[in-house]
């Protein structure tokens, strides 16, 4: 089978993640790399959707109550989407600096905080929007086109 | 630098990944801080760092890291061997600091790459 016809119809896979649990936490990104991999899609374009995807992840493990990852596979692009259902981003510009974070300490032990998720998503992505609002949820997409 | 050069340099004890020695790593990061090295690194990089949990792996498995180096003396537990035998990521264990560790690799040659 060749890269074409596997590549033909579209494809979506739906993740869903928990707030808290580290133990799970990067399983959602790790499946998806092997999916993308097991595509034959370039390996820098899956490079960059791992790392968005893990950093996405990571962001809804630690900073929300929980929600769901998904991604569209079509032949020119792929899209990932988060969303979760809270507690929301109050200043999205501060939100995306570098350097700003409000993780935990608990976070910050295990290697996060340092503030760069956000603007490392968004560096990797040819395309990329963050929409939140305080009590109802954060929706990120990024989209990453297929070079062929 | 071969993975087995970094072993000898650094008298680290390998902990998983004996027939990977013969790989090859073109750059070094150390670092603790795990979304940094999201945002830098780039492929074929050793890792070091002084974290000893499964988001070290998971970073390591997104970035195509072959090699991770635990500094001070840390040995991971059996659930991350686990992980990092099912990623073909060789685990290597050393008594130095994270800087001494850096410092002996650079004087080996090896170099950071932040492009
Ligand atoms: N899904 C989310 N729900 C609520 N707040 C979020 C969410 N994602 C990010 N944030 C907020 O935006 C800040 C910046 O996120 P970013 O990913 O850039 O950094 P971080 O997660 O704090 O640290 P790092 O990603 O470097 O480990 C977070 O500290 C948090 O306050
Ligand atoms: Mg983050």
């Amino acid at each position: 089978m060749t890269r074409k016809d596997r590549m033909n119809s579209s494809m979506i896979q739906v993740y869903e993640i928990e707030s808290g649990n580290f133990t799970k936490a990067g399983e959602a990104a790790g499946n998806i790399k092997k999916l993308l991999r097991q595509l034959g899609i370039d390996a820098g374009v899956v490079r960059r959707v791992s790392i968005a995807a893990y950093e996405a992840e990571m962001n809804m493990v630690i900073h929300s109550i929980g929600g769901i990852i998904k991604i569209l596979i079509d032949p020119e692009a792929i899209t990932f989407k988060a969303r979760d259902t809270g507690p929301g981003i109050e200043d999205i510009e501060l939100a995306m600096k570098e350097g700003y974070s409000t993780a935990t300490d608990f976070a910050r032990e295990l290697g996060f905080g340092a503030g760069m998720g956000l603007p490392n998503i968004k560096k990797c992505s040819d395309d990329f929007i963050i929409k939140s609002e305080v009590g109802v949820g954060t929706r990120l997409e990024a989209r990453f086109n297929i070079s062929t | 630098m071969r993975i087995g050069t970094v072993k000898e340099l650094l008298d680290a004890q390998l902990i998983v990944g004996e027939g990977l020695l013969d790989h090859r790593v073109v750059s070094a990061c150390g670092s603790d801080l795990m979304s940094d090295v999201l945002a830098f690194v780039k492929e074929q990089t050793l890792l070091l760092t002084g974290l000893n949990n499964p988001q070290v792996i998971r970073t390591a498995e997104m970035l195509d890291v072959s090699a991770i180096v635990f500094v001070r003396g840390k040995i991971p537990t059996p659930d991350i061997i686990e992980m990092a035998i099912d990623r073909d990521i060789v685990l290597l264990s050393t008594e130095n600091t994270l800087f001494e560790a850096c410092g002996k690799l650079y004087e080996g040659g090896l170099r950071g790459r932040i492009t």
